[in-house]
């Protein structure tokens, strides 16, 4: 048989409201409604969430694991970025 | 090159070595993504196949409150299935490729699948012996070094926690009932304890893979270590429900503080290994069943996801 | 998993009319199990794992909902029976399920055809019964009714995907259409014991609802790109306990373990 398969989606979940969606997993499914109710029927059997996205994994773009270092690590030596780089007098309060 | 490869493969044994996971676009060795793609795949094809065994019941369940349990345990089973295949399929398996392999009888899954559920007791020993076995296998996993087949198990183990309970909550009312209910329950264990003995898998001196699956934490304790202690933890809660282990073998070792058991039956473990066990064929049989009956319903899904794609692009136009 | 009503007091009426009310409780709660039971035959056997998890998911919806109508029922009658003993210790006479309910799973196509034609009716009914004088009915009807929407748009969907799919499925659904379709007039057909409890208020008026569900259908049918079938002789006799040949067989396996082991606790 070749028939063909059922595309891939990517399932991302938003927990609760206030939180970011989360992806999960993924599943098959012939088009997006249906992709969006089988990702229910999956993975929210549990109460496990309040919206769903998904995407056709094709779709997705990611980065490739070989530019790491370029990547990320010139993010390393830049600690001026977070606030405890700074020293501020205890008096001020606030900041 | 080839020194290239070498380092890759020594960054990569540090990278385990540490803890790191493996992530699916990272570089790692065929042999490690083939051995995965087997064991998550073998794995998946279990909670398929899984299903049947207890679907068989799910009709004739006793209570409106056990049809429910029972039927919600089952689908848990299928999704269950399905996060596995999802995760090897970042390997770059297809889920079809896969199901065409268990379907050619090439894939294998737990043979403990290939004996019949023959009363209502069976549905308890499940849930309680069965699932007891496949937990101790799995938890580890949940740390195991690939990360999305490590994720689908934290996800499967924590879903999977019931399982026991129910089982054994089955059990424990079958013990405390009628007569009748504890020869049922006491028939059932007589009848699974040994199969779910050798669901651990070969004597480690018979299990040649397993050292470099341990080195690359995708199996983190060994077969015999697992099946002793789940004849540790099994013994006291047998004795508990007032059944009878059928192993006349068996007998606490004061000094390995653990119990000594009777070897398991080899020769039936490779006959159901080999197809020959007393459902092999009808489990298969009924997922290739399914899966034929169910291609006009997968064609017309995608003929119409497409016929819709049409639509739009012509509206749009 | 069921609406909790336990603090909702009993609806002050006759003796009579709680009688009446008791035998429709009893029919919505025999309707939904076996349906239930129906589509829970299905697994392992889906034709992807996907839908597997959705019929599932149906079933116990409906397994639930069935629960909850038996223990209400229970407390109407007031006899100390539990819901075990009214789904497994009554004959096939005794179930008030409508046909469409009891008929056999069949292909896919009748699966889902039967499952499209009984979600109209009950998703429907349900959006009544929430603002009906029963507060009992009211509560397990506003929870269920969240799962009959999903229903509804579940089936519905299967059958515009069946309906303009491929040859082969639009024939499997016509066939459907050709064996099921007879049985949906029973559904909005009421019984002496509907009669009675909508004049008092208690049963929404079916033809209101009819009209709704032939407004979906029409929807559905015309994107399914099907004919809806005009003039079909409307089987009925389930709701007053004459049943098809199926349900006899449908009960000796979902009563067997009550039957041959009787009074344990399982």
């Amino acid at each position: 048989m070749t028939q063909k398969e059922w595309p891939l989606w990517e399932v991302f979940i938003r927990s609760k409201q206030g939180l970011d969606h989360k992806h999960v997993g993924s599943l098959h499914a012939a088009d997006a409604e249906m992709a969006i109710q089988n990702a229910r029927d999956v993975y929210t059997r549990r109460l496990e969430g309040v919206s769903i996205w998904v995407v056709e994994s094709k779709h997705v773009h990611a980065s490739n694991p070989d530019d790491a270092a370029a990547f990320y690590e010139p993010a390393n030596d830049k600690i001026y970025r977070h606030p405890t780089f700074y020293t501020v007098p205890d008096s001020i309060k606030h900041m | 090159m080839e020194t290239l490869e070498v380092n890759l493969e020594e960054q990569f044994q540090t990278r385990i070595d540490a803890d790191v996971r493996i992530e699916p676009k990272d570089w790692m060795p065929d042999a490690y993504r083939k051995t995965l793609i087997r064991q998550i795949s073998q794995h998946a094809h279990s909670e398929l196949v899984g299903m049947l065994p207890e679907g068989n019941w799910i009709t004739r369940a006793p209570s409106l409150k056990r049809k429910a349990i029972l039927l919600a345990k089952v689908q848990d089973e299928a999704g269950h299935g399905l996060y596995l295949y999802s995760a090897a399929e970042t390997l770059g398996a297809t889920r079809d490729q896969m199901l065409a392999d268990l379907h050619s009888g090439k894939a294998k899954y737990s043979s403990i699948f290939n004996y019949p559920t023959l009363s209502w007791a069976d549905m308890g020993t499940i849930g309680w012996l069965v699932d007891g076995a496949a937990i101790l296998n799995q938890v580890p996993l949940c740390r195991t070094s690939y990360g999305p087949y490590a994720r689908a198990m934290v996800r499967v183990c924590k879903e999977e926690s019931f399982h026991q309970r129910q089982g054994f909550e089955i059990m424990q009312t079958l013990c405390e009932g009628a007569p009748e209910q504890k020869q049922m329950a006491q028939d059932a264990l007589n009848r699974w304890w040994w199969p779910t003995l050798m669901m651990f898998g070969p004597k480690d001196a018979d299990s040649p893979n397993t050292e470099q699956s341990m080195k690359w934490r995708i199996k983190r304790f060994t077969n015999d270590e697992l099946r002793q202690k789940f004849v540790d933890m099994m013994v006291p809660q047998a004795e508990f429900l007032g059944l009878t282990v059928p192993d006349p073998e068996l007998k606490w070792n004061e000094a390995k503080q653990g119990y000594d058991f009777g070897d398991v039956n080899w020769q039936e473990f490779w006959d159901v290994v080999k197809g020959n066990g007393p459902c092999n064929h009808e489990r298969l049989q009924a997922r290739v069943d399914a899966w034929e009956d169910g291609a006009w319903v997968r064609e017309a899904a995608l003929a119409h996801a497409e016929k819709r794609k049409q639509r739009a692009g012509t509206a749009a136009a | 998993m069921y609406a909790s009503t336990d603090s909702i007091s009993l609806p002050d009426v006759t003796p009579e009319l709680r009688q009446q009310l008791f035998s429709y409780v009893l029919q919505l709660a025999d309707t939904s199990l076996i349906l239930a039971h129906r589509i829970s035959e299905w697994c392992g056997h889906g034709p992807v794992l996907e839908q597997d998890l959705a019929m599932a998911n149906i079933s116990l919806d409906l397994l639930g909902e069935a629960r909850s109508y038996y223990q209400y029922a229970a407390e109407l009658e007031g006899q100390g029976r539990t819901e075990d003993d009214l789904a497994y210790l009554r004959p096939a006479v005794e179930y008030r399920n409508p046909l469409l309910v009891e008929q056999p799973n069949g292909d896919f196509a009748h699966t889902i055809l039967r499952q499209f034609l009984y979600d109209c009716f009950h998703y429907h009914l349900l959006v009544q019964l929430q603002a009906g004088p029963d507060r009992h009915l009211a509560a397990i009807a506003e929870k269920s009714v969240k799962e009959a929407a999903y229903h509804i748009k579940w089936s519905s969907e299967w059958v515009i995907r069946l309906g303009d799919g491929t040859d082969e499925s639009r024939r499997r659904l016509e066939k459907a259409i050709g064996s099921l379709w007879r049985y949906r007039g029973e559904l909005t057909t009421p019984t002496t014991t509907e009669q009675t409890l909508q004049a008092a208020g208690f049963v929404p008026d079916y033809a209101a609802i009819q009209q709704q569900i032939d407004a979906h259908v029409a929807r559905v049918f015309e994107e399914a790109t099907l004919p809806v079938p005009q003039g079909v002789f409307m089987q009925k006799g389930g709701k007053d306990g004459r049943h098809s040949e199926h349900l006899g067989y449908l009960l000796a396996e979902l009563q067997y373990m009550q039957r041959a082991y009787p009074g344990m606790k399982w």
